[in-house]
């Protein structure tokens, strides 16, 4: 697979530059019948961004973008937070937080694919509104709960490995059948790829959209379980802040393209890994935190750049021959002609 | 009459595309004060010789000369310049702009480094006064009609003291009306000494305004003549490439076909195809004959749901049917091979694989994937079956030449064994080799009893193939020919031509 070539590159050297800072990046303990260890707390922190990423790759791949998983991180977890302090039991708080993340999903994928609003708007409400939502169902405060089986879900262990590996690896489990094993993956694909194309080979495409934005938004419900969980808390203004920008972020460094069309699944997973092992990587060598965000940013423009074939193509030919631009003086003329 | 010099001479034009002869030895020659037509089918190279003219492509051989000097230009703004001007089909206009900035764009008139505002209003509206215009100029340009903005861009090519002006197909999307008032326009500029070239489809307008044409076939000069010498049915032989004496008998025959499969009443839709009637019978190839524009795609997509008809009704199998989806025609095994293959045919990203079972997949929905050995199978019989080259199913089918490309949406259709498949110019722009293969197939499909409706531009491919011809004309169906022993291309042609009023 070359296309995950790169991702797998870029995280090779991030585990590399740990390991110079941290001799004892990659060794991994077990105390009290708990994994412990860098690599486990990547995986095990990176959890819910590798959920919610996985969601928006079929998103992305169906040429669409969804800005609400965000908001809907918060709400899931508030709504079981909710239940669970009002004495419901697990089963109930869990389907009833994820209940509502379908149909808030569902709602996303009917005013893209029904009512035609264009995805970047028709999510930016859910992301506006679902704060507040989510601050209503919390009313405003911070809920705290008290229950080692919803503290299992994404604080606990099993087997002495955390808890949350196992659900991700289910969900991309599930995600990689239904896609793969399945013809979903090919009918997004061709969706994102050629939509014209699609519909007049029969593809009904309205249902396909609707479909993947509710998984999207599943996926976020079970991540904001996790993160409420392990906090055990519901904090409506503050969980899943700003995860639907790393999540694009890593469906894009996993080779999938924005404009919709192939995505890649391992590439997505990949991408998650990066952005959580940066994350670490500043902790470990000890970026001074005001200056966290900047170094982040830089790496991921890196990252961004090293990806793109066009831009290696150019780098490359920079160093070569020189870029003849009369072709493309050409075209712009043309244009205003 | 005598003939003024002409302002613009193109002698033995050549231009070499990887793999295409796109023009050889073309000539042309722009008289002041007339409108001269540019005809031909599609790929006959109208638009090569244009963006030749224009600098857009360098010319491989043969000159031009313009007012008796030699040029070359190496840009469209240099050929802009030199006093040649373009008019695009497709509006190059920005909507949101208003009417003066869209004239003035990119040469806004200035004083002190700010732009003239007052200046540029009211040049705009003198420019707009030379076409008969009165418009608001301050007003944003989509709140004109498609027409005006037609005008505006002719305004604008103008006003660069425009010794030619080339309109590329400007009525292809303008009603009876505007295209009047476009005329009209036209006429005036033509009284100032301007030399127009005028590309367009409808026959009926290069008649009503050009005054001389020039006709090209697969990138050859077919000959210039004067508008009012050149009978329409001579014009169509001359587009389409056969002397009338020339033309033999096809061995298409009329067969007896007495079980309607897809029965169209009365169907119609504004704009794109007047009501038409229509019987297709099981086992019967049916040919659409017309020229480019004239509605035969308008039909198949009526037909296959990819539009929504406006008027009439559509019986398969003798019960009346709703068509609101492709996916409802599909289900009627109605399957549609679209002539613009990369817009609607294929996902470019895709493999061969998965473009061929991709409508098969689509029926089934996503919840019953076609078993991997299945695919194999199915792909692999049709890869043998229609050469499908390179061989190997995992190849990305953007990668594929255009031949290759059509076989995999045929291939598509194939597998789902329709009862009525709609091809739409399935031989355009492949080899002599393929076409043969797609012709020899759609015979064997037809022997096996599936419906046929085979559009073409080559009319011996249509009587070669078809039991009946249904010819077309300016977006009307005009007539309906059994392909009995008298029907022949110059039967075709005369249909076309006369628009069925002789027959």
């Amino acid at each position: 697979m070359r296309r995950l070539l790169w991702p797998a590159v870029v995280l090779v050297l991030l585990l590399a530059l740990n390991v110079f800072f941290t001799p004892s990046f990659f060794s991994i303990q077990v105390t009290e019948g708990h994994l412990y260890g860098s690599l486990i707390d990547i995986l095990r922190f990176g959890a819910p961004l590798i959920l919610v990423s996985l969601g928006m790759t079929l998103v992305i791949a169906t040429g669409g973008i969804d800005l609400s998983v965000g908001s809907v991180v918060a709400i899931s977890g508030a709504l079981a937070c909710l239940q669970i302090s009002e004495d419901a039991s697990l089963f109930t708080a869990v389907a009833a937080a994820l209940g509502l993340c379908l149909v808030l999903g569902a709602w996303n994928g009917f005013l893209v694919a029904t009512v035609g609003i264009q995805p970047i708007i028709a999510t930016l409400v859910l992301m506006v509104a679902g704060r507040g939502l989510a601050q209503l169902i919390t009313g405003g405060q911070i809920i705290t709960v008290n229950s080692p089986a919803y503290k299992l879900i994404g604080g606990g262990y099993w087997l002495t490995v955390p808890f949350g590996i196992f659900i991700v690896v289910a969900v991309l489990a599930i995600t990689a059948f239904l896609t793969r094993r399945l013809a979903l993956g090919m009918l997004i694909e061709s969706v994102g790829g050629n939509a014209e194309a699609s519909r007049l080979a029969g593809i009904r495409a309205r249902g396909i959209v609707i479909m993947v934005y509710a998984f999207a938004a599943l996926c976020a419900g079970v991540a904001g379980l996790m993160i409420s969980s392990n906090v055990s808390s519901a904090d409506g203004n503050n969980a899943g802040l700003w995860i639907e920008l790393d999540a694009i972020l890593a469906v894009v460094i996993g080779g999938t393209s924005l404009s919709g069309g192939r995505f890649s699944l391992g590439g997505t997973v990949l991408g998650a890994l990066i952005i959580q092992t940066l994350t670490t990587t500043i902790y470990s060598i000890g970026v001074p935190p005001e200056t966290t965000l900047l170094f982040k940013a830089l790496v991921v423009t890196a990252v961004c750049l090293i990806q793109s074939p066009s831009f290696r193509a150019k780098a490359f030919r920079r160093r070569g021959k020189v870029p003849s631009a009369g072709p493309a003086a050409e075209e712009k003329v043309q244009v205003t002609a | 009459m005598i003939a003024p010099a002409p302002v613009l001479t193109m002698s033995g034009i050549g231009k070499q595309f990887p793999g295409v002869k796109a023009l050889d030895g073309v000539d042309l020659r722009l008289l002041p004060g007339e409108v001269h037509a540019l005809m031909g089918e599609n790929g006959a190279g109208k638009s090569t010789l244009i963006k030749v003219l224009t600098g857009v492509h360098p010319a491989d051989a043969g000159t031009i000369e313009l007012a008796g000097a030699p040029v070359a230009f190496a840009s469209p703004l240099e050929a802009q310049h030199a006093g040649i001007s373009t008019v695009y089909q497709e509006v190059n206009l920005c909507t949101n702009l208003s009417v003066a900035e869209n004239i003035f764009i990119g040469r806004e008139p200035r004083r002190r480094g700010r732009i003239d505002w007052k200046r540029m209003r009211a040049r705009a509206g003198e420019l707009l006064a030379r076409l008969e215009l009165s418009l608001d100029v301050s007003a944003p340009l989509s709140t004109y009609s498609l027409a005006i903005q037609q005008m505006v861009a002719i305004a604008r090519a103008i006003d660069i003291e425009a010794r030619v002006l080339i309109l590329d197909e400007p009525t292809s999307s303008l009603d009876g009306d505007e295209v009047e008032q476009l005329f009209r326009v036209m006429r005036r500029l033509k009284e100032e000494g301007i030399a127009i070239l005028f590309v367009s489809h409808f026959l009926d307008q290069v008649y009503e305004i050009s005054d001389r044409m020039t006709i090209l076939r697969n990138g050859r000069l077919v000959g210039e003549h004067l508008t009012e010498r050149l009978p329409q049915v001579e014009l169509v032989a001359k587009m389409i490439g056969q002397e009338l004496e020339e033309l033999e008998r096809m061995h298409g025959e009329a067969g007896v076909f007495d079980r309607p499969l897809v029965e169209a009443r009365e169907l119609g839709r504004a704009g794109a195809i007047e009501p038409f009637t229509l019987t297709i019978h099981e086992g019967e190839v049916v040919g659409l004959a017309g020229l480019l524009g004239s509605g035969r795609t308008e039909i198949a997509r009526l037909l296959f749901g990819a539009d929504h008809a406006g008027t009439g009704e559509i019986a398969v199998g003798g019960a009346p049917v709703a068509l609101r989806t492709p996916r409802a025609a599909m289900n009627h095994k109605i399957a549609f091979c679209s002539e613009n293959r990369k817009a609607d045919g294929l996902i470019p990203d895709l493999t061969v694989r998965e473009n061929i079972i991709l409508a098969l997949q689509a029926t089934r929905g996503w919840t019953r994937p076609v078993p991997r050995e299945q695919q194999d199978e199915l792909v692999g019989r049709y890869i043998k079956a229609l050469k499908i080259s390179p061989p190997n199913p995992e190849h990305l089918v953007r990668d594929l030449s255009g031949g290759n490309q059509q076989k995999v949406v045929l291939a598509r259709w194939l597998i789902l064994e329709p009862r009525l498949l709609i091809l739409d110019e399935p031989t355009r722009g492949i080899d002599v080799g393929a076409k043969a293969e797609i012709q020899r197939l759609v015979a064997e499909l037809s022997g096996g009893g599936m419906a046929v409706l085979f559009i073409s531009a080559e009319l011996e491919e249509v009587l070669r193939l078809s039991h009946k011809v249904e010819v077309l004309r300016d977006r009307r169906l005009v007539a309906e020919l059994p392909n009995d022993g008298e029907l022949t291309t110059d039967v075709l042609m005369e249909t076309i031509a006369s628009g069925g009023r002789a027959s």
